[in-house]
């Protein structure tokens, strides 16, 4: 059944849904896009996040929000110390192809095993005042649900644009992914800010969970399926491209909500993973590729 | 770079003998000692999808091995429950109840829970003419027809319709008379069984299915398919679901506003008291489907002392705090074959399997009798309406009076609120 | 040892697995058995993709449900023998392999290694949405009642799994030994080098992942037989990924003996800790065991055999 409100609701849930899908992509698009590193394991880093959410608000009563802020540190820590595992382990051996892919597989598995043995298969969710509120404007329904995160996810994709852009160290991040030498003889250590990278892109994964969480409700391997949507957008958008990430997302967030409402819910995970390979097929360049 | 030359052949030989240790260290599992107590064997999903329920039924069965025990045990033994975590996967079926069978040499079997994982199991017992019952398992037993299967689960002998009949039925009492009807189903076993039910249902009442979709299990967010629903305008939404996307189907009506006459029928997980909990009052209104309340009407032999313990281990085990769902029937099949088997005075599986078909038995859960095809001989899936839920705790739960049984008659205990925005305050 | 001695060798595995089906009445050993040459016969078939050409599979759950759900199709629509299911899920599963290659293959081995995973939840999602196969609800495969020479059916498939996987290993060793071996081998460590060397690489990694493909379907065949009740969850898996990843690694990719001690060794401690301790848990440890290794040991078990007889000799 057809109509035009339905069409505007869908469609805006969809861009809502996108924005946040950026959020989650981020770190693809630094480690992946930036750094060339295959990190599969972001989406289980995604998960993590959103327990940690999880735990504070249910443990603690802390607004979602505030603890995916509070655990950005410690994500950042913990991806430091995952490159260095794979950069000594690997990437200096020159052996990343496979075995990198194999470690970050394995430490999805880690991960999603580890909360399935100590939070069980139930679903999780957090508690905030604000979910579960719909705010109308005009025709359009925003539920707080989808507009809060995707607000924080925006905010969150033009700090790191700003960061990549305006700062030395963001500048020497984007560098490092093109020139190792260069920024030798400028005087950084290219191992360094790629860690530095990396680590980011973790921590990005904090509020990516915290998030995610507060959209629906979460259990451990709910990280599967958005490996293909963040690879898909990643892709789509061009590695490394900031503004392609966003692009992508909303794309993907839009055609997803348009099939799950007007074809049916079971096709709307296959949309992703086909865009990707139709994208891998056609133009693996992505829309703003290099 | 690492070099590719062949392995030896000393390297071989060591790699041929540590293979050869490891496959005997596996094959030499411990083995079962003979007589003594009743071995009663079966798998149940201590981990996996269905662990909540799984290790619910578990408590249940130990508290019957107790009981049992307690008497004096069967035929003058005790009984042993000797079990396996399924891990809610059909592919370790064959495996387990072969090594109960052939290595454990357990005297009895029974299911583990739910379709999935009893189906595997039925060539095994059939080859071997075993009696078994299957909890929750859906129409197990109609591929198969085998005479010595008896389901656990008081859908009844036509278990397609039988789930959603009490909501069609209550639906077409109102007045005005609904006319359309809306369908969503998860895209998994139960659930499109039961959607084909509501179909041939709807097609008998006359109704009109404006909406007719499925939704693949892992969906997380349910307003889209609230959205295209509400868009349809129907009186009636039939949702068949499993635990997290019922939750997520409920939320999702809530957010959107959507206002059929009725709502509800075959969603799962809106009995467990975890998901009761955290809905809280957006469950007033929704008549959907039990097995079991805490309501006057339904008051069976030892029903009350049975959840009395079972609430006192849940609080320590994790596991559903309330036990209205399934622990009553995990309870039940046990005593089922317990009583068979003293009704017989043997262990003989034949014997146990004609008493089973010929017999009326006295349980927790009411008053048991199969039909030829294994299933029960009437059906008593009960329609409840949520009602007076003030907040999020199990107080709001607990007792009679929350969930008002609407059918069938004969177990009624209060009229239905219609239509479902009247009901919802 | 040659090709001679390794083919005796084959026939009198043969042999023995027979004459133990007339001996052994226990069916347990036999389920036991049949999932850990289920298992050889999926890591050989990951290893001649993975280890020898470096290309990463992350769908093995893909190939091996495509496997079983071509077998469950022809016993539905046609009551096909067995052989016929395993030469039908082969081809199929192959030409799977073939079309996922084409796609990505000309691309980064990274891309190749997601476009597995994508591959994985779009087919699980096609098979859920398909009626003759039961979609969602699942498909019964009753066995048929008259088994010709053996006791029972579980024997028959266990004989089965013992040729699929002698032959799957035979296929490995072929490889290994041949000029299409050394061409992967080739790619592996140098792919540049090895196009400009004048390998044919696309044709070689087209034809690896799809003799790849194929034994993980035909891995599947018997598979509608061994479980009777079979629905998209249990065929798609994550345990068939993990696992047809975890034993080559563990075992050693190099050579075709690395899968198979792999699985022995890693497919027998999960059937014992499914009947003794918690088997989440075991899980867990396979995920922990595969980091280890491919941090520590990336040689695996053969590779680190080898070290220590390389020293003993030193």
């Amino acid at each position: 059944m057809f109509s035009f409100d339905l069409l505007l609701d869908v469609v805006v849930a969809g861009i809502l849904v996108g924005g946040f899908y950026a959020a989650v992509s981020l770190g693809i698009t630094v480690a992946f896009g930036l750094l060339d590193v295959v990190n599969i394991a972001h989406p289980a880093f995604v998960i993590l996040g959103a327990y940690g959410a999880y735990v504070a608000n249910s443990r603690f009563g802390l607004d979602p929000i505030l603890a995916g802020l509070l655990g950005m540190p410690v994500f950042f820590l913990l991806g430091a110390l995952v490159y260095r595992v794979y950069y000594t382990s690997f990437e200096k051996r020159g052996d990343e192809s496979l075995r990198g892919l194999v470690f970050f597989f394995g430490i999805t598995f880690i991960i999603e095993v580890s909360l399935l043995l100590q939070y069980g298969v139930d679903y999780r969710s957090v508690e905030a005042a604000y979910v579960g509120e719909t705010i109308a404007l005009g025709p359009i329904d925003l539920p707080f649900r989808l507009a809060i995160p995707c607000a924080v996810a925006l905010a969150l994709t033009v700090t790191l644009h700003l960061f990549l852009s305006r700062t030395f160290y963001g500048r020497a991040v984007k560098a490092v992914s093109q020139d190792h030498l260069a920024l030798r003889l400028m005087g950084a250590s290219p191992v360094r800010i790629k860690a530095l990278a990396f680590a980011i892109a973790i921590a990005t994964a904090s509020i990516a969970g915290a998030l995610l969480i507060m959209i629906g409700p979460v259990e451990p391997s709910v990280g599967r399926e958005y490996i293909g949507r963040v690879f898909a957008i990643a892709v789509l958008g061009g590695m490394g491209s900031i503004g392609g990430t966003l692009a992508a997302s909303l794309i993907l967030g839009v055609l997803e909500s348009l099939t799950s409402t007007f074809y049916g819910p079971s096709w709307a995970l296959a949309v992703s993973f086909g865009i990707l390979l139709l994208v891998l097929a056609v133009r693996p360049a992505g829309l703003f590729g290099r | 770079m690492v070099r590719h030359r062949r392995p030896g052949i000393r390297t071989r030989i060591i790699v041929m003998a540590l293979i050869a240790t490891f496959a005997l260290w596996g094959a030499t599992a411990p083995a079962a000692l003979a007589a003594g107590p009743i071995k009663i064997g079966f798998g149940m999903a201590l981990t996996g999808a269905l662990a909540g329920n799984g290790k619910a039924a578990l408590i249940a069965m130990q508290m019957w091995a107790e009981d049992v025990n307690k008497k004096g045990g069967l035929l003058g033994r005790k009984v042993e429950l000797v079990y396996y975590d399924d891990q809610t996967k059909p592919a370790t079926v064959p495996g387990i109840y072969t090594k109960l069978l052939d290595v454990d040499k357990v005297d009895l079997v029974v299911s583990g829970y739910g379709t999935n994982v009893i189906a595997p199991a039925m060539p095994i017992v059939i080859e071997r003419k075993l009696a078994f019952i299957g909890l929750f398992g859906m129409a197990v037993n109609e591929k198969f027809n085998y005479p010595y299967y008896f389901g656990i689960m008081p859908t009844g002998p036509e278990p397609l319709t039988d789930w959603s009949k009490g909501f069609f039925e209550v639906a077409m009492k109102q007045s005005p008379k609904p006319k359309t009807v809306a369908i969503a189903a998860a895209d998994s076993e139960f659930a499109q069984n039961a959607a084909a039910g509501a179909r041939q249902n709807a097609k008998k009442y006359g109704l009109r299915v404006v909406y007719d979709k499925a939704y693949p299990p892992p969906t997380a967010d349910f307003t889209p398919i609230v959205r295209a629903i509400q868009a349809t305008n129907p009186d009636l939404v039939y949702v068949a679901s499993y635990p997290p996307d019922s939750a997520g189907m409920v939320r999702a009506a809530h957010e959107i506003g959507l206002k059929p006459r009725m709502f509800g029928g075959g969603m799962v997980g809106l009995q467990y008291a975890s998901l009761e909990k955290a809905l809280g009052p957006m469950l007033n209104g929704i008549v959907n489907y039990h097995f079991f309340v805490p309501e006057p009407t339904l008051k069976f032999a030892g029903i009350d002392a049975f959840l009395k313990t079972y609430q006192e281990r849940a609080k320590t085990a994790g596991v559903d705090a309330l036990g209205y769902y399934l622990p009553p029937y995990a309870y039940a099949y046990l005593q089922i074959l317990g009583q068979a088997v003293e009704g017989t005075k043997s262990l003989d599986q034949k014997k146990i399997g004609e008493y089973i078909r010929g017999h009326e038995f006295d349980t927790v859960a009411g008053k048991v009798k199969f039909a030829p095809n294994g299933e029960w001989a009437k059906t008593r899936v009960l329609m409840v309406q949520y009602t007076n839920i003030e907040g999020n705790d199990l107080k709001s739960f607990e007792g009679p009076g929350h969930r008002v049984i609407v059918y069938p008659e004969e177990w009624k205990s209060g009229a239905v609120v219609y239509p479902y925005e009247k009901a919802k305050r | 040892m040659s090709g001679r001695a390794l083919l005796a060798v084959a026939v009198a595995l043969v042999a023995v697995a027979v004459g133990l089906t007339r001996v052994l009445e226990n069916q347990y050993y036999y389920f036991a058995a049949y999932v850990i040459l289920q298992y050889v016969v999926l890591a050989t078939a990951w290893n001649i993709l993975g280890g020898y050409t470096g290309y990463v599979n992350f769908g093995s759950a893909a190939f091996f449900a495509m496997g079983a759900y071509t077998a469950a199709v022809l016993i539905k629509a046609f009551g096909a023998p067995l052989p016929l299911l395993v030469v039908g899920a082969g081809l199929v599963a192959g030409l799977l392999g073939l079309g996922i290659g084409y796609l990505t293959l000309r691309l980064r081995g990274a891309f190749f290694s997601i476009a597995t995973l994508a591959l994985a939840v779009v087919l699980q999602t096609l098979i859920v949405n398909w009626r003759y196969v039961g979609g969602a609800r699942g498909i019964y495969t009753i066995r048929p009642a008259q088994v010709p020479f053996f006791a029972n059916y579980v024997e028959l498939l266990f004989v089965v799994m013992v040729l699929l996987a002698l032959g799957a290993l035979a296929t490995a060793w072929w490889i290994e030994h041949s000029w299409v071996g050394r061409g992967l081998m080739a790619i592996r460590d140098n792919e540049e080098a090895a196009e400009c060397m004048g390998v044919p690489t696309l044709k070689l990694k087209l034809l690896a992942t799809t003799v790849s493909g194929a034994l993980m379907g035909v891995a599947g065949a018997p598979f509608p037989y061994y479980l009777t009740y079979m629905e998209p969850t249990s065929a798609f898996n994550l345990d068939y990924a993990i696992n047809s990843l975890a034993m080559p690694m563990i075992g050693g990719t190099t050579t075709w003996v690395g899968p198979l001690v792999g699985a022995v060794l890693l497919g027998t401690a999960q059937q014992v800790a499914t009947v003794t301790i918690s088997s989440a848990l075991n899980l867990l440890i396979v995920g922990v065991v595969v980091v280890a290794f491919v941090i520590l040991a990336p040689e695996g078990i053969v590779g680190l055999v080898r070290r220590k007889l390389g020293k003993a000799r030193a």
